[in-house]
């Protein structure tokens, strides 16, 4: 069983910094979990927590039922892919996937066979002699990989492994990557800052900002129902539009328009959330009509995005990209009320 | 080195200095002042050079490039002379048995602290680093009265020692691995320092222990540098006067070659055609090291003070 | 030489090379061993001491220990009877030319002297070595004297300034340019005092010179690199901006190499400072080239006088520290700065 468990864990390095707090998480096995938020959010801490690079302040850590707060990195039956890869730039590649091995004192057959059938899965055979040196970056990604896949770990820890790689490589080795997870039926857990990745790979997501956990679920899940401002923000491109709004007696006032709450909620004030694509060119029955002074066109060919003032708020819409739109027009837009967000003032949860 | 960088090096049409060098004086102008510049830097040494081959009235009553023009009066007296009447052979044979131990003790134990100072946490590290380096202030002349009279209580002279039937140089290596090591683990450090940290991390997640991580990994990796600092100290060593007249005296049997040299100099007059061959002769091993591995040389220095 | 002598050292020369880094190898190990018996808890804290321990006891018996001897010594009298700053007032005693005076005197001129000119040549031989393409060769050549030792050093400079009577033939390259290029009558370079722009004695600067000959080879190769390590990028845009090249030189390259001239610079002011080789050999600090760790060696190996000797190395320390210090500093600031 290698199921993962962040039990009350917190980390922190002095009595004013504390960069992951009361972080609760269990990973089930053998499912992709992506821990995902900003820079410095204290996914990469939460991870590195898990693989013994980090003492655990508080709380517990559990691969399977197994406590491993004080047991070594080496004996965690974890394996690690670095952003950086760290690879040894001296060593071969086969000699930096054979290295793990050595330090188990593995017998040379075994240590052969294992890096042969590791270097087959990723395509690394006629590159075993070169030096990292020699190789691309897509390649030593690979090697790194076939490190981790030569130990046959319970876990696999992944930091940003696709942040050094360029665009359209990365999105091939997205696919590759959950290929892998399919075939090692092995428990992943990924850390990225890019919410596209997490939406992508991953079976369940983990959201974090500033230490704290914001919210787990699937990324159908986090997209329909976010818990919060943040998460309502973090996830989705082009982001949620977000526009301030007063509640009376079941209606939404906000600067350029007024919307009908579909459930009463109880709160005076506070901000409006609806996605870009629920705001189109077609005035939906029981929908609510706004007027918009478009200031930016964007024409993607399969979508079009108008960026623009309602009222005295910016906002997104996206429209039929057959429309013809310049900088300047006033176009009066309807907003679908069925995926409509409403958030608190002060404490940012999701009402609606 | 990444692609940008070996391009960089490679693109003869980027260059950093001002294009007015050229633009304003010319190509044939600059050529001129490089190549001049370039002559009167090696006027000295080719003087020394030709010097050695000439006879002894000759050095005395003209100067040096009279024998660039004919009639040609060479010599190879001067050297068999120097070689066969002095003591510089044996200098030479005793400057190798000083330097090459004298490189090897403070490299590695060099290596063994920078390594501790680099990856390991201990209380004071930070300071006893900061008075380490700063030990480079200390003029060595402070130190040689009372070692030497330690030394003598101990007995580890070279007279003593030679009695003794052990190699009467002990002090000396002692002695240049004590000074050597401030400058040693200062570069050692910075460069060991200056491995990425995630190799590290790496290498305990695949239960790698201490020495594995020191030996396979560490060691491998800093080759420039070791060798570097093998160069440098090497040189140095070599080079030395006053450590080697302190530890080891002016007895011809365990002089090295530069104090065979030096007692040369005090003779001048008699023996000013002796003392350039002499010169010369204690050049070759700092010239063939240094035009064999001038790379690490310069890399060496440049790793004390800037990255190259 | 002596063949037997030779075929019996050989076979030491050899059980050294292997056996010295046999032990300290074997030293590591066990020591490591050590650890391992040790509980993990305890490990991190013994560990370190064992890799750093022989490093620092050599250190202290050959550089703390003694230097703290020393700088006691200075503080006592010849029969070892503490004396406060007594010896220090006798070394400053009789300001401008008793006492160490001479010496600090000569030291300044070769903390500005010295490090100027080095500091001078090396820049302008890295910039134009840059255009030329047979660079390295150049390079190499002034970078030569960086590897003799300084009695070469000052054999090679003996000849240049050798000196014979004017009239006859003159031996010493640079008299015999003087006589024949510039038509002067040659000098005694190394015992003439005469002040050159009212300021520094010649034969100072004839020492200095000589110095700075066999180091300018160093601080070329930094700041050429340094040179080579500004961002073509930077140039391109000031280009594009339409900067002259001279207004790029001043503008861009300079103040980007300053913190690099700063470092060399200040090391360039340590070496001056220490500086013994070359003035113990040529002049042995007569003709008034004194500098202090000149006098130090001979108040110790002369005089006998320990505690004197004491007094002008403390002094000397008191000098170099500062500029260690900000020397340092600036490395860590051009380090920081990638």
């Amino acid at each position: 069983m290698a199921s993962v468990t962040y039990d009350h864990v917190v980390k922190r390095y002095t009595a004013d910094i504390t960069v992951v707090k009361d972080f609760n998480v269990e990973i089930k096995d053998k499912e992709f979990m992506v821990l995902v938020g900003p820079s410095g959010c204290g996914k990469s801490t939460a991870l590195r927590m898990l693989a013994g690079l980090e003492a655990i302040t508080e709380g517990q850590i559990r691969i399977g039922d197994r406590v491993v707060n004080n047991v070594a990195a080496k004996d965690r039956d974890i394996a690690m892919v670095f952003q950086s890869y760290a690879l040894y730039p001296h060593m071969s590649v086969y000699d930096n996937m054979a290295f793990p091995l050595q330090m188990q004192r593995m017998k040379k057959d075994e240590i052969d066979k294992r890096v042969k059938n590791a270097s087959r899965i990723l395509g690394l055979d006629n590159f075993l002699k070169r030096k990292p040196r020699a190789l691309s970056g897509g390649q030593r990604q690979r090697v790194a990989l076939g490190r981790a896949i030569v130990r046959s770990p319970k876990v696999f820890l992944l930091d940003e492994p696709l942040s050094n790689l360029d665009a359209k490589l990365r999105g091939q080795t997205r696919i590759e990557l959950q290929k892998l997870h399919r075939d090692l039926e092995t428990t992943f857990i990924y850390v990225t800052h890019d919410q596209v990745e997490a939406m992508t790979m991953g079976d369940r997501i983990a959201i974090m900002n500033a230490g704290i956990l914001q919210q787990v679920g699937t990324p159908g899940d986090i997209y329909d129902h976010p818990a919060n401002l943040f998460v309502a923000g973090f996830i989705g491109s082009p982001t949620m539009n977000f526009v301030p709004a007063s509640v009376q007696n079941g209606t939404a006032k906000a600067s350029g328009f007024e919307v009908k709450l579909p459930k009463p909620i109880d709160a005076a004030k506070g901000t409006l959330g609806f996605r870009p694509e629920a705001v189109t060119d077609r005035i939906v029955d029981g929908g609510t009509a706004m007027e918009m002074k478009v200031d930016v066109v964007e024409r993607l060919g399969s979508d079009q995005f108008l960026y623009g003032q309602v009222g005295s708020d910016q906002v997104t819409a996206r429209v039929d990209p057959r429309l013809s739109v310049q900088p300047g027009d006033k176009v009066r837009l309807g907003l679908d009320t069925r995926t409509l967000h409403f958030f608190d003032a002060e404490s940012e949860q999701a009402l609606l | 080195m990444s692609v940008a960088a070996a391009a960089r090096t490679e693109s003869t049409a980027l260059r950093f200095s001002p294009r007015w060098i050229t633009d304003r004086l010319g190509g044939f102008v600059l050529h001129v002042a490089v190549i001049g510049l370039t002559v009167a830097w090696v006027v000295p040494t080719l003087g020394l050079l030709v010097t050695s081959f000439r006879l002894p009235a000759d050095i005395a009553n003209s100067g040096w490039w009279t024998a660039l023009a004919p009639p040609y009066k060479f010599t190879l007296d001067n050297y068999s002379q120097m070689l066969q009447a002095s003591n510089l052979g044996t200098g030479f044979f005793n400057s190798f048995m000083i330097s090459i131990p004298a490189t090897i003790i403070p490299v590695t134990i060099a290596a063994f602290a920078a390594y501790s100072f680099a990856w390991m946490k201990f209380p004071g590290r930070d300071w006893i680093f900061l008075a380490l380096v700063g030990l480079l202030a200390v003029p060595l002349q402070l130190t040689f009265i009372p070692v030497t009279t330690v030394f003598v209580k101990l007995g580890l002279t070279p007279q003593h020692l030679t009695s003794l039937g052990l190699p009467p140089f002990i002090p000396l290596w002692l002695a240049h691995a004590g000074y050597g090591l401030p400058f040693s683990i200062y570069l050692l450090s910075n460069f060991f320092r200056a491995l990425p940290s995630d190799l590290f991390e790496s290498a305990e997640i695949d239960g790698a222990g201490t020495l594995t991580v020191f030996f396979r990994i560490v060691l491998p990796l800093s080759v420039p540098a070791l060798a570097s600092l093998v160069i440098f100290q090497f040189l140095w060593v070599w080079n030395d006067l006053l450590v080697a007249l302190i530890y080891v005296g002016g007895t011809a049997s365990v002089a090295p070659v530069t104090v065979s040299l030096v007692n040369l100099v005090g003779s001048y007059g008699q023996n000013y055609q002796l003392l350039t061959a002499a010169a010369f002769f204690s050049m070759i091993v700092p010239l063939v090291v240094f035009l064999s591995l001038q790379r690490y040389f310069v890399r060496g220095i440049l790793a004390g003070s800037v990255k190259g | 030489m002596d063949f037997n002598v030779l075929l019996t050292d050989l076979p030491t020369l050899i059980g050294v090379i292997i056996g010295v880094p046999a032990v300290l190898a074997a030293y590591i190990v066990g020591g490591e061993y050590l650890v391992r018996r040790l509980p993990d808890k305890a490990r991190p804290s013994v560990r370190p001491w064992i890799w750093v321990g022989p490093a620092l006891a050599l250190v202290t018996a050959f550089l703390v220990l003694p230097a703290v001897g020393t700088i006691s010594t200075s503080l006592q009298d010849r029969k070892g009877n503490f004396v406060g700053l007594k010896n220090f007032a006798t070394q400053l005693d009789g300001f401008p030319t008793g006492g160490a005076w001479i010496a600090i005197r000569d030291n300044v001129f070769w903390l500005v002297f010295y490090t100027l000119f080095v500091l001078a040549f090396g820049l302008i031989l890295a910039v134009i070595f840059d255009r030329v393409p047979y660079e390295k060769i150049v390079k190499s050549l002034i970078f030569m004297p960086m590897a003799i030792s300084s009695v070469a050093l000052v054999v090679i400079w003996k000849f240049m300034y050798a000196y014979q009577p004017p009239g006859q033939a003159q031996t010493g390259t640079l008299n015999f340019l003087l006589n024949t290029v510039f038509h002067q009558d040659p000098r005694t370079w190394v015992q003439d005092t005469t002040p050159l722009l009212g300021l520094i004695p010649l034969n100072n600067l004839a020492l200095i010179a000589a110095a700075v000959w066999g180091i300018v080879g160093f601080s070329m190769v930094i700041l050429s690199a340094a040179l080579k390590g500004i961002p073509g990028d930077l140039l391109e845009a000031a280009r594009v901006d339409g900067a002259g090249e001279i207004t790029i030189f001043r503008r861009v390259i300079f103040p980007l190499m300053m913190p690099t001239i700063v470092v060399v610079g200040t090391t360039l002011v340590i070496f001056a400072l220490k500086a013994f080789d070359v003035v113990y050999a040529m002049t042995n600090g007569n003709y008034e080239t004194d500098v202090l760790a000149n006098r130090m060696y001979k108040l110790l190996y002369n005089s006998n006088d320990f505690p004197g000797a004491s007094a002008v190395a403390v002094i000397l320390l008191l000098t170099v520290i500062p500029v260690l210090i900000f020397n340092l500093r600036q490395f860590r600031a051009v380090e920081a700065r990638r």
